[in-house]
């Protein structure tokens, strides 16, 4: 059993365990960050820190999250923050996770950033790594 | 010194503090061979700091334990009881010295030769007496642990942000002024904090550089070695425990490279290198690290041989050592144990070295890294991170996007459009001339995928490599900035150095210089190489020359290599004098070329031309640029010193005769010894020598010593010893020729210039 934030990306329910969630805002005005990653929309401020926003769109290789989406989910990776740009979020609730179903075909970015499934009255979410949505740099970079 | 001398000492205590643990541990168990490396190398370190800090005490004894140390690990000795015993006692005794030293009492030196005995082979166990009682002083410094002082730091950053978000948040609202009052208060100290905290923990690298001068002459001199030194960069700023860290492994590095590298003289002249080596130390921050460079230019590493000493001493197996590329090869000097010189110095040479310098560098999130030229020199470049994190910067402005450039990369700033400035495009590329220099040209809109708003200022940066402008729409502010390392996925556009958050609230990226010249595909020449090949590749390329806009308005060039250097001088240093115009500089006069009239200036520049041996000077209005002369020229009609007309970009231009201005109106090279028989009422040198000087002789009045003269020049029936001149001219007072009919008589000028020009062979 765990603690999962129920959010939508893409039009789609997800699961975020909370362990990787360090709060949830809607950020304010975005610094473009030019030649950089299609996937890392700019640079948001955020009670004096500054905080890399990510267009989960983009990063899942889907269509880019619309320039007017506000909220977000605050992620720690790496000593980093990320600001990860979901449609919307609903609650907290524990849930337990299963692997994902055998069989399963995951598209696009999905296949790496789903690392499981939660159940929640009977629907069946993704669980979704906010690790595998951040561009990181190649080890021989 | 002192400061090295603290250094030094501080640094001693702490290792033998570290120490004390390994010496007992070994007492224990002598064949381990990690504590053996410990020791081993604190001994060595020792022993190297000694050499540059002049304290031969304590060289002597870390030199004898050292060795006996090296004995060890080579299996040529067994670490017995009485080795070991001899080794701590020899450990012990530099901890003593070192107190003595910073206590600045004295210390006995007696049982020193005694320690240095007992380590033979066949010693006796030496019986020492223990000093008195401990010596220490009382320091009045602190030192302290680097995570406070990290701690402090980043406690530091926050709170300037924290105090920048608190003052927008006021300028937003009406407030009490008294809260602003307050607000005043707390900002100047928050400032002023900053300042402190950050100086306790940055120091110019130049603490590092500045004991190396000496240690390099120094070791150049213990091995009767030629060695030039260059130090750029020292002003590069450095955590101070980084510099710290550095220390040691640099020190190693410059030996080994004066040691190991760099050939004798002898060795040098049989290969066609000039006999003075060349070593190079510099340091320049690039992106979010700071790099140090140490080039030299001597034989640089034999990896074959590096390779069959490896194997030689069992550190590698054929296997291995068969499967291994060239870097590979060249990365077995890392090998602890390992070393490539075949006999042992006091300087370097024990295998100790670089794997110590590694495992330092990389102690400290650093990387090192090798060019090796074999016969023609090693590069070493130290790469270590940069904890830098409050910079002053230069805000600019493309487009809607503002962004911080440090300040210690831009030379200066200039507007589009005005008199200095010159942009050209060259093929696809964009150069800039500023004040006849060509730089090459970016434009950070473009190169960022920006629209701009119209560039109105150049920037001229200046990286390690070279410097490039760089077109901006404006400069905003100057500001001094918390900068913080950026996330992965930006820092990899290489074009940042990191990220930071301003009064505005808005987040703001920080510019690389030398990483947007690397994604703008600038080339830099650089390196000693680069310069000796830019030296070789020069005249090859064609004649340079200098365009310039002349005082008549018209464009001209002159070849470089005719001009020695472009000055600017005050027109009062000009007058017409002796028919001609002349510069006064330097207390010479140099006769001046002007195309027109200087006019109402209280400055210009001129050119200074030679020819090797006679210097003139040129008037100009500015210069422009340097060219390069096309192959093509119109020859010239008419007169005046213009050799021909050639283009440039399209322009007709003038291409000045050197040689014309040579020969007009100038002296002939005073090379013809002419020596003036002084005469009684002083009539030779008062009328005579300011004329033949003019004409180009060189006068003396007194016989030469080195041999005879080419002229004299006597006054009616003096004398002269036949073999101080080879010929003689007799002058006489009088007109009529009544007297000496060989004489001519002292006034009649074409004659008198006539007979020396004979006489001097020229006719």
């Amino acid at each position: 059993m765990g603690l999962f934030l129920i959010a939508h990306i893409a039009g789609r329910g997800v699961a975020i365990e909370t362990s990787q969630v360090d709060s949830v805002v809607d950020i304010a005005q975005v610094i473009a960050v030019p030649r950089t990653e299609a996937a890392v929309r700019g640079l948001v401020a955020l009670r004096s820190r500054v905080v890399t926003v990510i267009d989960t769109g983009t990063a899942l290789g889907l269509d880019p999250t619309p320039a007017s989406a506000r909220r977000a989910v605050i992620t720690r990776i790496d000593g980093h923050l990320y600001a990860i740009l979901v449609d919307e979020l609903e609650d907290v609730s524990v849930f337990e996770a299963q692997p994902l179903s055998p069989g399963l075909a995951l598209d696009h970015g999905w296949a790496r950033a789903g690392i499981g499934l939660v159940e929640r009255d009977g629907e069946p979410l993704l669980i979704v790594d906010l690790a595998a949505l951040v561009p990181q740099q190649t080890l021989a970079a | 010194m002192d400061d090295l001398l603290q250094e030094f000492i501080a640094e001693t205590r702490e290792t033998l503090e570290a120490l004390s643990g390994e010496i007992v541990a070994w007492e224990a168990a002598p064949t381990d061979r990690t504590r053996l490396d410990a020791i081993f190398r604190f001994v060595h370190t020792v022993k190297g700091s000694c050499g540059f800090l002049d304290l031969p005490r304590l060289a002597r004894l870390s030199h004898a334990a050292e060795d006996v140390l090296a004995a060890v690990r080579d299996g040529q000795r067994l670490p017995d009881t009485a080795l070991v015993d001899a080794v701590l006692a020899i450990v012990d005794r530099i901890g003593e010295l070192v107190e003595a030293i910073d206590a600045g009492a004295p210390l006995d030196d007696s049982c020193e030769d005694l320690l240095i005995a007992a380590l033979a082979e066949d010693a006796r166990p030496a019986v020492v007496a223990q000093p008195a009682a401990a010596m220490r002083s009382n320091g009045r410094s602190v030192r302290l642990n680097v995570d406070l002082l990290d701690r402090m730091m980043s406690g530091m950053s926050e709170m300037v942000l924290a105090r920048n978000e608190l003052a927008r948040r006021l300028r937003d609202e009406q407030v009490d002024p008294l809260v602003e009052a307050a607000l005043e208060r707390l900002s100047l100290t928050v400032s002023d904090m900053r300042d402190t905290v950050t100086r306790t923990r940055m120091q110019r690298i130049d603490a590092l550089f500045s004991a190396l001068p000496r240690m390099v002459r120094d070791t150049a001199g213990e091995l009767g070695k030629s060695v030039a030194l260059s130090i750029d960069g020292a002003d590069v700023e450095l955590d101070r425990e980084m510099i710290e860290l550095m220390r040691d492994p640099l020190v190693h590095i410059i030996r080994n490279a004066v040691d190991h590298g760099i050939e004798t003289p002898a060795e040098r002249r049989a290969a066609g290198k000039p006999e003075t080596g060349r070593l190079l130390v510099s340091a320049r921050q690039s992106g979010n690290q700071i790099l140090v460079e140490i080039a030299d230019d001597g034989r640089g590493i034999d990896s074959d041989r590096l390779a069959a000493k490896a194997r030689a001493q069992g550190l590698v197996s054929d296997a291995a050592l068969a499967s291994m590329d060239a870097a590979a090869r060249l990365d077995l000097i890392f090998h602890a144990g390992l070393s490539s010189r075949d006999t042992v110095t006091a300087i370097s040479g024990r295998g100790v070295g670089m794997d110590v310098v590694r495992s330092n560098i990389e102690h400290i999130g650093g990387r090192i890294q090798l060019a090796n030229r074999p016969g023609q020199g090693l590069t070493i470049v130290i790469s270590v991170p940069l904890t830098l994190s409050i910079m002053s910067t230069i805000v600019v402005g493309v487009g809607d996007q503002r962004f911080a450039i440090a300040r210690q990369s831009v030379d200066e700033i200039l507007r589009i459009g005005g008199e200095t400035v010159r942009i050209d495009t060259v093929g696809d590329a964009q150069v800039a001339t500023v004040r006849g220099r060509r730089l090459p040209l970016v434009s950070l809109g473009r190169l960022l995928g920006i629209g701009t708003g119209g560039e109105t200022n150049l920037a001229i940066v200046a990286t390690r490599d070279g410097d490039y402008a760089l077109a901006i729409d404006a400069v905003i502010d100057a500001e001094e900035l918390v900068v913080k390392p950026a996330a992965p996925a930006v820092m990899a556009t290489g074009v940042y150095a990191g990220h930071t958050l301003p009064d505005s609230g808005l987040p703001m990226l920080l510019l690389d210089a030398s990483g947007i010249a690397t994604v703008a595909g600038l080339r830099f020449l650089h390196g000693i190489l680069a310069e000796e090949e830019a030296a070789a590749a020069a005249p090859a390329r064609g004649v340079l020359a200098l365009m310039f806009e002349d005082l008549d308005d018209q464009r001209r060039v002159l070849p470089l290599a005719a001009i020695d250097r472009v000055e600017t001088v005050s027109t009062a240093a000009i007058r017409r004098t002796g028919g001609q115009l002349r510069l006064a500089i330097g207390g010479h006069l140099v006769p001046l070329h002007a195309a027109a009239a200087i006019g109402e200036r209280a400055d210009l520049p001129v050119l200074r031309l030679t020819d090797g041996s006679t210097e003139i000077a040129y008037a100009i209005h500015e210069p422009v640029e340097i060219v390069q002369l096309p192959g093509e020229v119109a020859p010239a009609r008419g007169v005046g010193p213009v050799a021909g007309v050639v283009i440039i970009d399209g322009e007709q231009v003038e291409l000045l005769d050197a040689h014309a201005l040579f020969a007009g109106a100038l002296q002939p090279a005073g090379d013809r010894l002419c020596w003036l028989q002084r005469d009684a009422g002083g009539w030779m040198e008062t009328f005579l020598r300011p004329m033949l000087e003019s004409m180009g002789y060189r006068c003396v009045m007194q016989p030469p010593p080195d041999g005879p003269a080419d002229v004299a020049l006597v006054m009616d029936g003096a004398t002269i010893a036949p073999a101080a001149a080879r010929n003689v001219v007799r002058l006489r007072q009088e007109r009529p020729s009544d007297g000496d009919p060989a004489s001519i008589y002292r006034y009649d000028r074409p004659a008198l210039l006539d007979a020396l020009a004979h006489a001097v062979g020229d006719r």
